[in-house]
């Protein structure tokens, strides 16, 4: 299958500030790119770049076969785009918002209405149709803005933290959105600083930190980049915590972490479930009282925090959006 | 599934049209031509007029306020009577209501800015001016709305133009030119500005005096020298100047060529500014 969209050594310079610094990216068609990085890292210029709204000072970028600069034109046909500032019109109502979208699309006015419903509809938002979007809540503009982008059926969509600042039930319905569109055969490319979001719904994941893909892979390759599993265990009394120690110390792979304010303890594994049934054997052998024990993957915040030497929320409030 | 770190380089230099003919696909879909997104912007434009009908009166409320108040405040001891005073003050008033109506240019558009609404016309496969334009459309309809409703409420208390309804249009008609290219210099202040608070904070500024220290509301010869200094190069001094000879009757056609040859000079200057900044702004 041939990309839907690449970059190959994308350079982007604000005077001094090198906002990308050389970004390779490839996705599949009808897959979803995770970009994931903190604010500031060049995930808005990235897309930025590739919807035509910047130049790159360096390197070449193709969506849907068009390059981003020479075919500019041709290229905006082919594309969605939908932003962290949900782009609709306040005084506007949804009907109407997405009735403009439509007409700008050379849909002719019959057809630019009728596709507006239909996405209302799909939406959840034909209740709503014909309210002015000043009353609506913060999910309902994102929807909005969402199905301002779909008008067109453009075959890539580019979502630029399409949750960010969505309480948890408005982005369950966003990730649902996305998941059906992708299953309908749109490629995604999708910036986040949510790992929980990348991990749910993209086949590959970029980590990108100051300017450049630092780790391109799925979240279980990149989780398997840092180590395997760990064992976490809970256990009563300061006694139980280092009688567990010396217990589980052969099955380590690395480095165990003890808490002794919460008598917690983290032991890295190799196989995680077997290791399990085996530590759990051997404690009860040694008759340690265990509050709690669990298996747990690496998350793609420790992922980050290995990769970058932060962590990905750190950085959350400085974020320059790359304009 | 695989991930690459585009290594192979694709081969995309085939023209795409050339791939879709071959591939029996459609040509890739374009967008509307200028005209259709230019009308579609200013249909944009009209609905916000539709669904916010308080901001063209929050910007005709004012004028016709001063209309009343003049009139009948001071109407009688400036001029001699409330009626001479509203045929010596309309043309001013007319001019002030449509002069500053036209920072709400600068306001709405900086507004899109903010807001990202800008970001997406400008990925969307578009006329690029076409918001611009459009915008502008929509803004000159707004002013003939409010020129409408100003010269209403005057002939509802009085007012006859001694010119007749030829006089009216040409002087409304005049506005219009003169506000229209006027809104370019919106335009760049719009594109420029941080905020729409900025915008508004800036155009008052430069809007008072423009309107005030001029021949609008009191004849000049009472003003200190160095104030009629000021009115004599205020272009609003020219508008008023030449708007009050077509609604008075007596057409100054040196006086009308000129504000034309400044809105066209403005529109020049200014357009060409507008739009680069326009096209640049990322």
């Amino acid at each position: 299958m041939s990309p839907a969209i690449t970059a190959e050594g994308l350079v982007k310079k604000y005077g001094d500030v090198v906002a990308l610094d050389g970004v390779d990216l490839s996705v599949p068609e009808g897959t979803v790119l995770g970009l994931l990085g903190p604010n500031g890292a060049g995930k808005t210029t990235t897309v930025r770049i590739l919807t035509t709204l910047l130049k790159p000072d360096a390197g070449r970028a193709t969506v849907a076969g068009f390059d981003v600069v020479a075919d500019a034109p041709r290229l905006r046909a082919r594309i969605g785009a939908s932003g962290q500032y949900a782009a609709v019109d306040d005084h506007l109502t949804g009907a109407e918002n997405l009735e403009m979208v439509g007409r700008l699309y050379h849909l002719g006015t019959g057809r630019s209405r009728q596709r507006a419903r239909e996405l209302l509809e799909r939406f959840d938002l034909t209740e709503a149709a014909d309210r002015p979007v000043r009353g609506y809540s913060g999910g309902m503009r994102r929807r909005l803005d969402l199905a301002g982008a779909l008008v067109a059926e453009p075959p890539v969509l580019f979502l630029d933290e399409p949750t960010t600042g969505l309480d948890p039930r408005a982005r369950a319905g966003m990730w649902e959105v996305v998941s059906e569109l992708v299953a309908g055969g749109t490629t995604v490319l999708l910036t986040t600083q949510y790992l929980e979001e990348a991990d749910r719904l993209a086949d590959a994941v970029a980590v990108i930190d100051h300017g450049r893909v630092i780790a391109l892979g799925t979240a279980d390759e990149l989780k398997d980049r840092i180590g395997g599993d760990c064992i976490e265990l809970a256990v009563n009394g300061a006694a139980d915590l280092d009688a567990a120690r010396r217990a589980l110390a052969p099955l380590a792979t690395g480095e165990m972490k003890a808490d002794g304010a919460a008598l917690r303890l983290t032991i890295p594994v190799g196989d995680g479930t077997a290791a399990l049934v085996t530590a759990l054997g051997r404690l009860a052998a040694e008759r340690v009282a265990v509050r709690d024990a669990g298996l747990r993957r690496p998350t793609l915040d420790e992922v980050f925090l290995t990769l970058t030497g932060h962590r990905a929320d750190e950085l959350v409030t400085t974020e320059e959006d790359g304009r | 599934m695989s991930v690459h770190q585009a290594a192979e380089g694709p081969a995309f230099e085939l023209d795409p049209r050339l791939i879709s003919a071959v591939a029996g696909a459609p040509p890739p879909a374009t967008g509307a031509g200028a005209l259709r997104a230019t009308l579609t912007f200013a249909w944009r434009a009209l609905l916000k007029i539709r669904h916010v009908p308080e901001q063209l009166l929050d910007a005709t409320l004012f004028p016709i306020m001063f209309t009343l108040m003049f009139t009948y405040v001071f109407g009688g001891a400036m001029i001699g009577s409330p009626e001479a005073y509203l045929r010596y003050a309309l043309p001013g008033i007319l001019a002030q209501t449509v002069v500053f109506m036209t920072m709400y240019t600068a306001v709405t558009l900086n507004t899109d800015i903010e807001r990202g609404s800008f970001d997406r016309f400008r990925s969307q496969p578009i006329w690029r001016p076409a918001p611009l334009a459009g915008a502008l459309l929509g803004d000159t309809l707004r002013y003939g709305l409010a020129s409408a409703l100003v010269l209403g409420i005057a002939t509802l208390i009085g007012y006859r133009a001694p010119g007749g309804p030829g006089g009216v249009a040409g002087a409304v008609a005049l506005l219009l030119v003169f506000c229209s290219a006027l809104s370019w210099l919106w335009l760049i202040i719009g594109l420029t500005a941080r905020t729409p608070a900025a915008v508004m904070g800036v155009s008052t500024m430069i809007l008072f005096p423009l309107t005030f220290v001029s021949p609008a509301f009191a004849p000049p010869e009472t003003m200190p020298a160095l104030v009629r200094e000021f009115v004599a190069v205020n272009p609003v001094t020219l508008l008023v100047e030449a708007a009050r000879g077509l609604l008075d009757g007596v057409p100054d056609a040196g006086d009308v060529a000129l504000v034309l040859a400044l809105s066209g000079g403005m529109t020049l200057v200014f357009a060409p500014i507008a739009l680069r900044l326009y096209n640049r702004r990322a």
